[in-house]
């Protein structure tokens, strides 16, 4: 027997290995870590989308119930299925979703909103992107659940569908609560 | 109807598939004569049906049936009819379906073509193993991306309409990517059948060489296709990114290469035989790895546009069992096959070697760099991507020596040579690679020692190569008794130079502008004066344009050349799409990309200008290399190999 020839059969059987691991602990690539959870939400406060008013981070502490923070866009075109997951997902709950409209026009986002429906309490309107970075944000949609005391507990990157709700938000928003 | 036909041909061409693995393997085992034949009509019989399969898919995308779901999510009834069918596999199903058939329609050329040439036996267990392969690729089509399946009710509309996908060249891109990637099914399918018979021989390598050579050219020019696009298409003014799935595609290149080269001094001297067989196997398992790569999503990057954990996982396993078991079957059988035909340090398959070993490096150092970051995620070590600056790093320094040895190796004679007898041969060459050199370094551009050294690399490569190209054809009766394969040679080396330099030039000399342009705005550019006329309306077939005029002025007499790049608005998917607009100028490419408009003032337009130095002989250096691939294919093995084979059996013996 001549070991040497197994050489590659052992780097090969190696190689598949290190490639299961990721694959068979089912994480989605997809998922950056955020360096955002486990850090207090980041102070702003924005304009609102439609209307007058304005939106700050005190608004959405001052009842001290975990929430949503949802980044999307009219531009966007993942984002127009998540408008009545999240709606859904407030009803059954009661917890608030916050929307706040990246990089956008008012005019785009009203009608938007009319036509895909408006789940959010409230929706800021940042209209640079500048809370975005705070946010850490790479793209929309991005949706943050933060605790009741102000912690941002998990971050969703893409779209959302019904079973993140059922499968992630839920749970942890019991493990919040 | 038409689906389910194709649907059923699949599944029919799955259990013959099943049967072609068995049958003629085993007939070869036993010797039946009858049942090794038998591998040649189910060849073809399974291309036939794989045919049928495609063309249903085809069919239902080139009508819009949206009672598909396959093309209900991929396609849309306002799609021009050539990315209707381009769509067909634009999507992670129907490109699998793909790749099928292109290994069934490699499995039919091995069948009809390698009939007369191959020994019975071997013909057989090459069909068999490609047989083998074949049901796995088709049973993963059948139970995890399966694009026959219905949706009932069917909707009135597709749902996708990417317009950054309906670009010409990225509908022929994926089908000339993956006849090379799939085309190194047959040197993987040679190299199993040889362990089997434990017989590895000059002969051998004669068949397989032009099957390597053909998914080389392929492959080479689905990369060159694939840069070109990202170059005019993503508007990043660069045709090259390192991106992992462009690496994927890089490192059965390189493997490929070697794996040339290596074929060659096995069939011209009986040497390197279990490093060939190696190769063999590597090439194809790069293949694999860069389908999985692409297609898993274990690697995030601009081109996976469809990715799933379970396919991940299924074509892991599929990689597993193909290069796991080929590996094995390597430790087992590598030992029993005879020790190559020795040569002294000094000659024509040390350079063979040592090129191997270069290229060996820049594919573990392309690896290394491309699946890091999923080594550290699967280790819990965090997200990292690898970019360019870690390959420049990395594969610069290896490219002086290797640049030397290139130019080198092809003057040294086969088995013993001497660096005294070709030294004489070296002094133009040297005199002009120093020349050249001396000339970039008295430019006044940046980045001087990088730039020096690539072009006297390209240069050592270029002048040697066509020194000796001059000296061997000086006279008429020379011309026709040099082999094709030399020509091939002479091209593909020139096309390396040539590549090099443009790619170098490219990067280093390349001007770059981004700016605010208002109409009327004119700004000096490239050595010439950049005037921004205005912007024009217009609609094209499913978008509206605004498109905008750029003049670029030389002399002041000359005729300006104009630039038009266009914004276009997607209604149907509610999408914007910037259109780079290209001119070429000499071997130069001046390239405009228009940016987002000022909210305070619409007339006022970010501009991005690019201008390229050089960047066509990136393009021609490919094509080159490309060209010399096909001219060694016409090489006529009869004339060289018998003798040296018989002569190399002597030695052995």
């Amino acid at each position: 027997m001549n070991t040497r020839a197994f050489i590659p059969f052992g780097i090969f059987i190696c190689m598949i290995g290190l490639f299961a691991v990721p694959l068979l602990q089912g994480k989605d690539p997809a998922i950056l870590p955020s360096a955002m959870i486990g850090k207090q939400v980041p102070e702003f406060t924005l304009p609102m989308a439609t209307g007058d008013g304005k939106l700050a981070t005190a608004d959405m502490l001052h009842e001290g119930k975990p929430f949503l923070v949802n980044f999307f866009a009219s531009w966007c075109v993942t984002c127009k299925g998540e408008q009545q997951v999240l709606a859904k997902f407030t009803q059954k709950t009661g917890i608030a979703v916050y929307g706040i409209d990246y990089k956008d026009t008012k005019k785009d986002v009203a009608a938007w909103l009319e036509r895909h429906g408006n789940p959010f309490r409230a929706t800021g309107f940042d209209e640079a992107g500048r809370i975005a970075i705070d946010f850490g944000v790479y793209g929309v949609p991005e949706t943050f659940l933060v605790g009741g005391d102000g912690i941002i507990r998990y971050k969703h990157v893409g779209a959302l569908k019904q079973s993140d709700m059922d499968s992630v938000f839920g749970p942890l928003l019991e493990k919040t609560k | 109807m038409i689906i389910e036909l194709a649907h059923f041909a699949l599944a029919l061409a799955f259990v013959l598939s099943l049967v072609m693995a068995v049958v003629p393997m085993w007939g070869a085992a036993a010797g039946r004569i009858s049942w090794m034949a038998l591998g040649r009509p189910m060849a073809v019989s399974l291309c036939g049906l794989m045919t049928i399969a495609l063309f249903g898919l085809i069919h239902a995308y080139a009508l819009s049936d949206f009672s598909v779901l396959n093309v209900q999510q991929n396609s849309h009834t306002l799609k021009p009819w050539i990315y209707k069918i381009s769509g067909a596999w634009g999507n992670h199903e129907g490109s699998m379906l793909l790749w099928g058939w292109m290994l069934s329609c490699w499995g039919f050329f091995l069948a009809t073509r390698g009939r007369v040439k191959l020994p019975p036996a071997l013909h057989a267990r090459v069909l068999s193993v490609l047989g083998l392969v074949t049901s796995g690729f088709i049973l993963y089509i059948l139970v995890a991306s399966n694009p026959f399946l219905r949706i009932d009710p069917s909707p009135r509309e597709g749902m996708d309409l990417n317009p950054v996908l309906q670009d010409p060249l990225l509908a022929i891109h994926p089908p000339v990517l993956y006849a090379g990637y799939v085309g190194f099914s047959v040197a993987f399918c040679f190299a199993i059948a040889a362990l089997i018979e434990k017989k590895v021989d000059a002969e051998w390598a004669a068949q397989l060489r032009p099957w390597v050579l053909a998914a080389w050219v392929f492959m080479t020019l689905g990369i060159m296709l694939g840069a070109t696009w990202a170059y005019y298409e993503l508007g990043w003014g660069g045709f090259w990114f390192w991106d992992p799935v462009e690496n994927a595609s890089l490192m059965p290149w390189l493997a490929g290469t070697a794996l040339l080269h290596s074929a060659a001094a096995l069939e011209k001297r009986g040497s390197l035989k279990i490093w060939t067989v190696f190769l063999c196997i590597l090439a194809f398992t790069l293949s694999l790895l860069g389908t999985f790569l692409v297609r898993s999503g274990v690697l995030t990057s601009v081109h996976s546009f469809a990715s799933d954990p379970t396919r991940g996982i299924f074509i892991l396993a599929l990689l597993g069992l193909t290069t796991g078991g080929a590996f094995l079957l390597y430790g087992l059988r590598a030992p029993h096959i005879t020790i190559g035909t020795s040569f002294k340090p000094v000659s024509r398959e040390t350079g063979i070697l040592l090129n191997n070993v270069f290229l060996f490096t820049f594919c573990a150092t392309v690896f290394m760099g491309t699946l890091y970051p999923i080594f550290l995620s699967a280790l819990d070590m965090g997200s990292i991507s690898v970019g360019a600056p870690y390959f420049t790093a990395t594969l610069t320094p290896l490219l002086v020596p290797f640049a030397i040895l290139m130019g080198i190796g092809p003057l040294l004679a086969w088995r013993e040579a001497s660096f005294v007898s070709i030294r004489a041969k070296l002094y133009l060459p040297l005199a002009l690679t120093v020349a050249l050199a001396a000339a970039i370094a008295l430019m006044p551009w940046p980045d001087r020692v990088f730039t020096v050294t690539m072009f006297a690399c390209a240069g050592w490569i270029l002048f040697t190569t066509l020194s000796d190209f001059i000296r061997k054809t000086q006279r008429f009766t020379q011309i026709r008794s040099m082999p094709p394969a030399y020509y091939g040679m002479v091209m593909a080396h020139a096309g390396i130079a040539v590549l090099l330099m443009g790619a170098t030039a490219a990067t280093v000399w390349k001007e770059e502008k981004i700016l605010w342009m208002t109409q009327g705005d004119t700004v000096a550019f490239a050595g010439k004066t950049l005037n921004f006329i205005g912007i024009r309306p217009d609609v094209g077939k499913n978008f509206t344009i605004e498109r905008a005029i750029l003049s670029l002025q030389g002399e002041k007499d000359a005729a300006p050349d104009f630039l038009l790049p266009e914004k276009r608005w997607y209604p149907a998917q509610q999408r914007e799409l910037s259109e780079t607009a290209l001119k070429t100028d000499g071997f130069a490419i001046n390239y405009a990309v228009m940016g987002d408009q000022d909210k305070m003032n619409p007339l006022r337009r970010v501009i991005r200008l690019y201008h390229h130095p050089l960047v066509l002989w990136v393009l021609l250096g490919a094509l080159m290399i490309a060209t010399g691939g096909l001219m060694a294919m016409a090489s006529p093995s009869k004339s060289t190999s018998p003798s040296t084979s018989s002569a190399a059996r002597k030695v052995q013996a």
